[in-house]
């Protein structure tokens, strides 16, 4: 009888690791569709990206430009590249949460039909608080921001509205929604979203990733 | 029913050895059939297709599973008889796929070139446990139980 039980329960067991063998396995090949479909929604061909193609640690970043923890993030996310040179590339998407910031993606998209995206972007964010005060972007104020840096800026103008620019920032803001990205800026790294939101964090996912992708 | 206490299962040193044998077969049962749904496992979630090796393997190991219980209810020593015929041959192919695996035996040997590559190997743990290898030591621990139980347990 006590045989009887112990080959009874042998049995159960054994079928049960299988079943539950089963339901992990398959859960976490779930896990990693979904980080892949993760990843087709956050990697675009179109965003505009720093940083060396080979660098193994991929920054996307969910930006508008005028949203002030974006502009203080920007040189910390700069100082990261700079202390891990070749190892980190950051791409910029699009969430344009504030009332006509969706202006300015336009004219910063322009600018980089003329090779001058990043400067643009740094003189934009360097002046955010005189074109964006109390959080509402004034679309006239930021022209005067973009003078020094060898633009044509009528040009800028009538690139602005071309329909390409607006297919890039319609895709970007259908991506943030998709990726639930509600607030900005939203930082994903090799694909995995930051915790909780802080310097802290970004810097943990960052030194994380570093490690495992250059050990 | 009056019990003979020369003859008794229940005496002492023959009990003992009964119950080695007993052990010893439900130790190659359990073996077998955690060999049996680790290749189901394989096959059927991991979705990693056997190669013809791992059907042989497969074909000797399978039938194990279902084998042994019957010599474990009642205990029947003589189940060795039946059993180690399939162990000894799946234990030889397991033998052959792992010096394969391994690259002991050269490619011109190789016996399935259509199909999937038996020198495949689709898992590597600590850097050298393959499939292959884990059917060997499968093969290996049931014929070893047997043998013991077939000179150790009295017929």
């Amino acid at each position: 009888m006590k045989r009887k039980t112990l080959f009874i329960t042998a049995a159960v067991v054994l079928v049960a690791a299988f079943l539950v063998g089963t339901l992990v396995y398959q859960s976490r090949k779930a896990d990693s569709a979904q980080a892949l479909a993760r990843q087709a929604l956050l990697v675009r061909d179109h965003a505009p990206t720093v940083g060396p193609a080979e660098a193994k640690v991929h920054i996307v970043e969910f930006l508008d430009p005028a949203c002030e923890t974006c502009r203080s993030f920007y040189p910390f996310v700069k100082r990261m590249m700079a202390a891990n040179p070749g190892k980190i590339r950051v791409s910029v998407r699009y969430a344009p949460f504030h009332s006509n910031s969706d202006y300015v993606v336009k004219v910063l998209e322009a600018t980089r039909k003329q090779g001058k995206y990043w400067e643009a972007l740094e003189a934009l964010l360097a002046a955010q608080p005189s074109w964006a005060p109390n959080h509402s972007p004034q679309p006239d104020l930021v022209w005067r921001h973009l003078a020094g840096l060898g633009l044509d800026l009528e040009r800028v103008r009538q690139d602005m509205d071309a329909p390409d620019i607006a297919r890039v920032v319609a895709q970007d803001i259908a991506d943030a929604k998709a990726l639930n990205v509600t607030k900005t800026p939203e930082f994903f790294v090799n694909g995995q979203p930051m915790p909780s939101f802080g310097y802290e964090q970004l810097t943990t996912l960052v030194n994380d990733a570093l490690a495992t992708a250059y050990r | 029913m009056a019990t003979n206490p020369f003859v008794n299962d229940e005496t002492p040193i023959r009990g003992h050895a009964q119950e080695l044998g007993w052990n010893l077969v439900f130790v190659c049962w359990l073996t077998a059939t955690s060999s049996t749904l680790g290749a189901l496992f394989f096959s059927e979630v991991m979705d990693l297709p056997p190669c013809v090796l791992c059907w042989y393997q497969r074909i000797f190991i399978f039938p194990l599973a279902l084998l042994l219980p019957f010599g474990l209810f009642p205990f029947d020593p003589k189940v060795v008889r039946y059993a180690l015929p399939l162990s000894v041959v799946g234990w030889s192919i397991a033998f052959f796929h792992v010096l394969l695996t391994y690259g002991v035996i050269p490619e011109s040997i190789r016996p399935c070139t259509q199909g999937v590559p038996c020198a495949l190997n689709p898992i590597e743990w600590f850097g050298f446990v393959s499939i292959p290898l884990l059917s060997l030591v499968a093969f290996s621990v049931i014929n070893a139980l047997l043998l013991v139980t077939h000179y150790k347990v009295p017929q």
